[in-house]
């Protein structure tokens, strides 16, 4: 329940951030939080009590406390496309800081709202 | 006035899904599939790390880690007018020193993550990671160092390649992509598992040399 309360917490303070903050930068900070956030999140789905990691690391280990694997498959597809997605912004923030002269989003009238 | 929006919105969000979650039991449910994957896993890849089945997984991770890459490039790249022409202060012979012994020695540990992949947590994409960063390191310690970008984008492109070139194979040979038709070996040794390490280093490779490329656009820029 714990881990639900954790995720869940780095999620809305993501969200707070990607809302109101004025500084692009800390906008990306933000959407990185909230992506962990979720990453936590799906990890803990498939978690169970007192279990260990889905890997035969020596022959004959017991395969009944073993967590899901499928959830942590999809993290790492998660996480990937997290780093993707954070560069990415970061190139586009510095395309607009070059045609702007600023990160502020109250000031770039596009992108005001 | 936003930041009581914000903070209304955020507990109607929060109250639904506790809404939702509140019946679903912690810590004992386990899907069907995943069960599968554990019992079948060894046998069916002769990998002792379960997550091996996602090859077409994988396939699509790194094509969205190439997409990234292009439109980093092409986003930095398109309508700039002249280079920026910081003057780049030369680091001290301490830092420039400790990042010249660091860096063959990480790039070694990214290569033992990679080729222990279908053994030990780990795999291409956490390899590949961790070399970037030694490239990363030497971009902040040894300012006036800038990798052959020639080099990296041969690479990465001989990554993807090989990697597109196995499953084909496994087309040509069985019926499906990416099956795996080397023997599969004993589990727990390093020569084990078929195309599964092969395939672990192709995408080390280029994801690493991707992930430089990425650091190495970005710090060009500012």
């Amino acid at each position: 329940m714990i881990c639900y309360i954790g995720a869940f917490g780095l999620i809305f303070i993501g969200l707070f951030i990607i809302l109101v903050k004025r500084n692009l930068i800390k906008v990306f900070i933000g959407l990185s939080i909230l992506d962990t956030g979720v990453n936590l999140f799906l990890i803990s789905v498939g978690y169970i009590s007192k279990g260990t990691a889905p890997i035969f690391s020596k022959p004959g280990i017991e395969t009944g406390r073993m967590v899901d694997p499928v959830p942590q498959a999809l993290v790492l597809t998660a996480i990937v496309i997290g780093v993707a997605v954070l560069a990415l912004a970061l190139s586009l923030a510095i395309r607009l800081y070059h045609h702007y002269g600023t990160l502020n989003l109250r000031k770039i009238k596009e992108q005001r709202w | 006035m936003r930041k009581i929006i914000s903070i209304l919105l955020l507990v109607i969000i929060a109250s639904g899904i506790t809404f939702s979650l509140v019946k679903i039991p912690f810590g004992i449910s386990k899907t069907k599939v995943g069960n599968y994957y554990i019992e079948k896993g060894i046998e069916q890849t002769g990998a002792t790390n379960i997550v091996n089945y996602r090859g077409f997984d994988t396939l699509g991770e790194i094509t969205v880690l190439f997409i990234a890459a292009i439109g980093l490039g092409a986003v930095l790249r398109a309508g700039r007018k002249k280079k920026s022409e910081r003057k780049i202060e030369p680091a001290s012979l301490i830092l420039y020193t400790g990042c010249k012994f660091l860096f063959p020695l990480i790039l070694l540990f990214g290569a033992y993550i990679f080729i222990h992949g279908h053994l030990t947590p780990g795999g291409g994409f956490q390899g590949g990671a961790v070399i970037a960063s030694a490239f990363l390191l030497i971009y902040l310690g040894c300012r006036e160092r800038r990798i052959n970008k020639t080099v990296t984008k041969v690479t990465d492109s001989l990554g993807g390649l090989i990697f597109v070139v196995t499953g084909l194979i496994g087309l040509a040979v069985g019926n499906y992509f990416l099956i795996n038709f080397l023997p599969k070996g004993i589990p727990n040794l390093l020569f084990s598992a078929g195309i599964i390490p092969i395939i672990y280093i192709a995408i080390g490779f280029k994801v690493g040399s991707e992930l430089a490329g990425i650091i190495d656009g970005l710090m060009e820029e500012t």
